[in-house]
C-alpha cells in the first residue's frame, strides 16, 4: 500500500511537469497564442503579381511598418503573363488598407527570411476579399544586382 | 548446389515466419490494449517503471544537449553577427529531431531493455505458461499494460527532453554568452510553429514509442529461456529499436518537413 502511494505520487508528478512543459511550449516557445488571432475565418484574401519573388515561401509574413498584418497562403505562376501570383491572407483587424497600396519583397537582415512589405497608398477605397495589389516591386536578386553593377562599370 | 538452395529456402522461411510472428503478436497486443486501459492500477505501475525511472536520465541528457547546441551554434553564428538566432536553432533542432530521437534512444536503452529482460526472465521461469494454465491471458495481463505505459511515457519524456534542452540553451546563451533576452525568445516564437513543429514532434515520439514497445515486448517473448537467450534478446531490443527509430525518423522527417 505504501509502495502504491509512492508510485502514484511520482507518476502524478511526472504528468504534472509534462503538462507544465507543454504549456511552456505553447505559450513561450511556439506561436500558439499568435495563431489564434489569424484564422481562416477572420482574414481576407488578396493577391499580388510579382515578376520575381526571390526566395519567398508560403507562411512568410506580410507586414506594414514592421507590424505583421498577414501571411502568404500560397504562390502560383500565372500561365499567361508568367508572373508569380502570391495569395495573401490579411488579418481582418486591418481592413482599411488603401486599395492602391504597393507591395515589395524585402529581406529581414542579411541572412533572414524574405517577407512582403506593404506601403500604404492614398486611395479612399480599401483592399477587400479578392482584390489585387497592382503596384509591386520584385525581390532583389543578388546576381542581377551584381550584373547591373558590372554593366554600369563597363559603360564608364 | 542443392544444399545452397536449401539454405536460402530455410533462411527465407525463418525470416518470413519471424515477420509473421511479429505481425501476429503486434495485432494481438493492439487488440488487447482497449481492455487493458481499464486496468489503470496495472499500467500506472508500469508507467512508474518505464517513465518515472527514466525521467532523470532523459532530463539531464536534454539539458546538456541543449547547452552544447547553444555553445556550438553561438560559435558559428557569432561570425555572422546573428547570435540572437541561437535560440531558434536550439529549439528547432530539439523539437524536430533531437528531442524525439535522443529521448527514444535513451528510452530504448533504459526502459526497453529492462522490459525485455523482465519478460525473458518471466518466460524462462515459466510464469507466462503458469498464467496461461490458470486461464489468464498473458497478452492482456502482462504485455498490454506495459505497452500502454511505453506509449504514454515516451511522448512525455520527449517533450521534457526538448523543454529541458531549450532551458539549457537559454542558460548558456543569455546569462552565459550575453545574448539579448528578449531577442532570444522573440526569435524562437517567430520561427517555432505549434502545429508544424510541436505537434509533429509529439507524433514522432508516439511512433517511436510504438516501435520500441513492440520490439521490446516481442524480443522478450521470443527470448530463448536461458541466461544467454535473455541477454541476447536484451541486446537485440536495444540494437533493433535504435536502428528502427533512426530509420523511421528519416521517413517521418521526409514526410513532415518537405
Amino acid at each position: 500500500m505504501q509502495a502504491t502511494k509512492k508510485m502514484e505520487f511520482w507518476v502524478g508528478l511526472m504528468v504534472l511537469i509534462t503538462l507544465l512543459a507543454t504549456l511552456f511550449m505553447a505559450l513561450k516557445v511556439s506561436n500558439f497564442g499568435q495563431m489564434a488571432g489569424l484564422q481562416e475565418t477572420n482574414s481576407y484574401r488578396v493577391t499580388a503579381h510579382f515578376t520575381d519573388i526571390g526566395g519567398l515561401k508560403p507562411r512568410a509574413k506580410v507586414s506594414m511598418g514592421g507590424v505583421v498584418i498577414g501571411r502568404v497562403n500560397h504562390i502560383q505562376l500565372d500561365p499567361t503573363t508568367f508572373k508569380a501570383v502570391v495569395h495573401i491572407d490579411m488579418d481582418s483587424r486591418f481592413a482599411h488598407i488603401p486599395a492602391d497600396s504597393s507591395a515589395s519583397i524585402l529581406t529581414s537582415g542579411l541572412l533572414g527570411d524574405q517577407y512582403i512589405g506593404i506601403e500604404p497608398g492614398g486611395d479612399e477605397e480599401s483592399l477587400r476579399d479578392g482584390s489585387v495589389i497592382t503596384f509591386t516591386q520584385p525581390a532583389m536578386v543578388l546576381e542581377k544586382l551584381i550584373g547591373q553593377f558590372l554593366v554600369k562599370l563597363s559603360e564608364k | 548446389m542443392r544444399a545452397q538452395i536449401e539454405q536460402v529456402g530455410a533462411q527465407f522461411i525463418a525470416l518470413t515466419s519471424s515477420f509473421a510472428q511479429g505481425f501476429w503478436f503486434s495485432l494481438q497486443l493492439l487488440w488487447a490494449v482497449p481492455s487493458a486501459l481499464l486496468r489503470v492500477r496495472e499500467w500506472m505501475r508500469q508507467l512508474y517503471f518505464a517513465g518515472v525511472l527514466s525521467l532523470l536520465i532523459v532530463m539531464v541528457a536534454g539539458f546538456f544537449v541543449g547547452m552544447v547546441l547553444a555553445l556550438q551554434g553561438y560559435n558559428i553564428l557569432v561570425s555572422f553577427n546573428a547570435t540572437e538566432i541561437v535560440g531558434q536553432m536550439v529549439s528547432l533542432s530539439l523539437l524536430r529531431e533531437l528531442g524525439p530521437v535522443v529521448a527514444a534512444l535513451l528510452f530504448a536503452g533504459r526502459a526497453g531493455s529492462a522490459l525485455t529482460a523482465e519478460l525473458g526472465l518471466m518466460k524462462s521461469t515459466e510464469q507466462l505458461s503458469a498464467l496461461e494454465m490458470m486461464g489468464l491471458d498473458p497478452v492482456k495481463r502482462i504485455f498490454a499494460p506495459r505497452f500502454i505505459a511505453v506509449l504514454l511515457a515516451l511522448p512525455m519524456l520527449a517533450m521534457l527532453f526538448s523543454v529541458m534542452g531549450i532551458l539549457g540553451g537559454y542558460l548558456v546563451a543569455v546569462p552565459g554568452l550575453s545574448v539579448d533576452d528578449g531577442a532570444f525568445w522573440a526569435q524562437i516564437q517567430a520561427s517555432v510553429s505549434w502545429d508544424e513543429d510541436v505537434i509533429n514532434s509529439m507524433i514522432k515520439s508516439l511512433v517511436f514509442a510504438v516501435t520500441i514497445g513492440l520490439v521490446a515486448l516481442f524480443q522478450g517473448v521470443q527470448a530463448m529461456p536461458t541466461a544467454e537467450g535473455v541477454s541476447r534478446a536484451t541486446t537485440n531490443t536495444v540494437v533493433h529499436s535504435s536502428l528502427l527509430v533512426l530509420g523511421l525518423d528519416f521517413v517521418l522527417t521526409a514526410l513532415m518537413f518537405n
